[in-house]
């Protein structure tokens, strides 16, 4: 960085990982009954007198920093128990905190899935609407890191079936900061789910610039919101976190071709704003939609029946999925690749609806 | 513990007794009404283990934290949930302690510190580690109790909270309501080293093993429990030693895996009979003086019935409403 770079430039280069990372820190500040819990979110727990404090700062460093500022009262060390932890979560939640908890990959939920979805979800309605629980929980998704069946799943799908959980993804630095605090400040429990693809990624990639800084005072993306992220006449790409920025790619090749795709960035998928994606498609009269999560019973199947059911007579296509298939993710690199939605896979989508 | 605790002053020993013939006199009346036809569902009733509620509750304030489980009327009750309230949500009304949305396994009243019941064994445990972190974080010295059964002592979710309320020195209390069975299945078959009190060592805490069926067993292994607890020495286990007289919900015939013998010896070993017996014998009240305490619980109860009898059913709109706070 040069010291002539402007400020915005300079935040244009804050990555995926430091949003959230700031995001949370600036509410700690704001909020003393915000706290962090999880496996390593400092790491080295106890050890500090023999030199060891905050060893990892999360396993992708997301609460990194975060010990030194607030303190292991207000930034917990968990051992490996998510039912303990994130029930814990649940429980500080309905009395007073803000607890932010790391599942520190979304397949772990199958250990804790009780606490999220019959207390999370369940008790504020269970209980007339009398206890109200803020908790947000972190959780880590995605292929691409040759992690395998149990460490590279996407799941959303699984946490918008339940009512009572409210589920965003973001898809870059600036909404990652975005729904972060807005997760934290919500009083319903929220899920974020992050892309293991995108944490290192800058919002401005290759190209610095005032057009792509991340705001450095806190701020909000609203929660229930999609962003139009691409405007565009032929066709509407719908896109989830990482598969966004497929959809972006695809769209770019396509323009080449003299198509010109809508882009949405759903960024919420509970609640789902059904009136962007049904505005888009009434206008584009053709869909496609990019999940990266199984394709049976999942986000993308029920944007696929929203479309299908409430703009039918606008459609010159029916929608299209671009999704995995009904598979585990396999480890081999090149099987995962033959796995998930890839920018040309979303192409071939693109021009199979356009065709029809 | 002694054999026999001595007894407390009399405004105590009425008090505890009236806890108990509160309890159980709301079960059976729940019962009754479900049996008439009223709309209440599914109870699991916990007539035979009132002692261990109140015994619990006695050394508790208001706000400190209880957590229950799928049998919890006791609970919920000796934690000083309003009966006619309580009454209402059994039957679905309006006016329940939940607005009718949350019935017999998930009565909550948090003005009362009554963080709620939870139909999912060993589910709430975790909950109520994290009331207890919160207490602490927010610098107050609350206590959260959580109520399980010898079947709840099984859950991976008990022994993950154990750990974690130990590393964390909490001040959650963990209650096992030992009753023996777990719908039909006994602990002898089912719970390894035979004593939950026991594990307690494994995790370097305090674990007590008392006589569920004497409220003052109970009370006072708790009050040391709770000073413990204030105290910031962590938390403890109490194993209380009881038995639900019916079965598992009201459609459980409990003869399918226990004996008339068996069920004969727990109904003589009852915890209002001999706290009753006691309180005359050692002249703190008279028989009279107790029967006016029944007959204002069972004049309690009618009006709570009534209360529930004329309560409105929810409106519609609350079908989906309080999913959320807002969407």
């Amino acid at each position: 960085m040069t010291t002539t770079e402007s400020k915005a430039t300079e935040r244009s280069r804050i990555s995926f990982v430091q949003s959230i990372n700031e995001a949370i820190t600036q509410e700690m500040e704001r909020d003393p009954n915000v706290i962090v819990m999880g496996e390593d979110v400092a790491g080295a727990p106890g050890k500090k007198d023999q030199g060891f404090e905050d060893a990892w700062g999360g396993v992708f460093k997301l609460t990194k920093g975060l010990i030194g500022k607030f303190g292991p009262q207000r930034v917990l060390d968990t051992p490996i128990s998510e039912a303990g932890f994130i029930g814990a979560g649940v429980g500080a939640a309905a009395t007073g905190l803000r607890p932010i908890v790391e599942l520190m990959f979304v397949g772990f939920y199958g250990v804790c899935a009780d606490q999220i979805t019959n207390n999370a979800a369940k008790m504020h309605y269970m209980f007339g609407g009398k206890v109200t629980l803020p908790l947000t929980i972190i959780t880590n998704t995605g292929t691409g890191a040759g992690a395998a069946a149990q460490h590279s799943e996407t799941l959303y799908s699984i946490f918008t079936h339940f009512p009572g959980l409210k589920c965003v993804v973001p898809s870059d630095a600036y909404t990652a900061k975005g729904l972060m605090t807005a997760a934290i400040r919500d009083d319903d429990p929220v899920i974020i789910f992050l892309h293991k693809l995108l944490l290192g990624r800058t919002r401005a990639g290759l190209r610095p610039s005032e057009e792509y800084a991340v705001p450095e005072e806190p701020y909000i993306v609203p929660i229930g919101k999609a962003n139009v992220a691409r405007e565009g006449e032929d066709l509407t790409m719908i896109g989830i976190g990482y598969t966004t920025g497929l959809c972006l790619q695809a769209a770019d090749a396509l323009q080449q071709q003299g198509v010109n795709a809508e882009v949405i960035d759903l960024l919420s998928l509970s609640p789902m704003d059904e009136e962007t994606i049904l505005e888009s498609v009434k206008k584009t009269r053709r869909a496609v939609i990019v999940d990266e999560d199984y394709p049976r019973c999942s986000v993308a199947s029920d944007i696929s029946a929203l479309i299908a059911e409430q703009a039918f007579d606008y459609l010159d296509a029916p929608p299209k999925r671009v999704t995995p298939p009904h598979s585990p993710v396999p480890y081999s690199i090149m099987l995962e690749r033959l796995f998930a939605p890839t920018k040309e896979k979303v192409i071939e989508a693109a021009s199979e609806v356009l065709e029809a | 513990m002694p054999d026999v605790h001595p007894m407390p002053d009399k405004s105590t020993a009425f008090s505890l007794y009236e806890g108990m013939v509160t309890i159980r006199e709301f079960e059976e009346r729940a019962r009754r009404e479900g049996d008439a036809g009223k709309p209440v569902g599914g109870i699991h009733s916990s007539v035979g283990q009132e002692a261990v509620a109140v015994g619990i509750c006695h050394y508790l304030r208001k706000d400190d934290y209880v957590l229950g489980n799928h049998r919890s009327h006791h609970h919920c009750l000796a934690k000083g949930v309003d009966m006619k309230e309580m009454m209402a949500e059994l039957m679905g009304k309006a006016t329940g302690t939940n607005k009718g949305k949350g019935g017999t396994m998930h009565i909550a009243d948090k003005n009362v510190g009554m963080l709620g019941a939870n139909g999912v064994i060993g589910s709430n445990v975790p909950v109520a580690a994290g009331a207890a972190l919160s207490a602490k974080i927010r610098g107050t010295d609350q206590v959260a109790v959580v109520f399980f059964g010898d079947g709840g002592a099984n859950q991976g979710a008990l022994h993950e909270t154990l750990n974690l309320a130990a590393i964390w020195n909490l001040g959650v209390i963990f209650v096992c309501e030992n009753n023996r069975y777990a719908e039909s299945t006994p602990v002898e078959y089912s719970l390894a080293g035979g004593s939950v009190a026991n594990r307690a060592s494994a995790y370097g805490i305090v674990g007590e093993t008392v006589d569920g069926q004497d409220v003052l067993d109970v009370s006072t292994a708790m009050e040391r429990a709770v000073h413990r607890a204030r105290a910031g020495e962590g938390p403890s286990i109490i194993e209380a030693k009881t038995y639900r007289y019916y079965g598992h919900h009201g459609a459980d015939d409990p003869l399918r895996y226990r004996t008339r013998e068996e069920e004969e010896f727990y109904r003589n070993r009852d915890c209002i009979a001999n706290f009753k017996t006691r309180i005359i014998e050692e002249e703190l009240g008279t028989g009279e003086e107790l029967q006016e305490i029944d007959a204002s619980i069972l004049e309690a109860l009618d009006e709570a019935v009534k209360f529930a009898d004329e309560s409105p059913w929810p409106d519609p709109d609350e079908l989906v409403a309080d999913v959320y706070v807002n969407y």
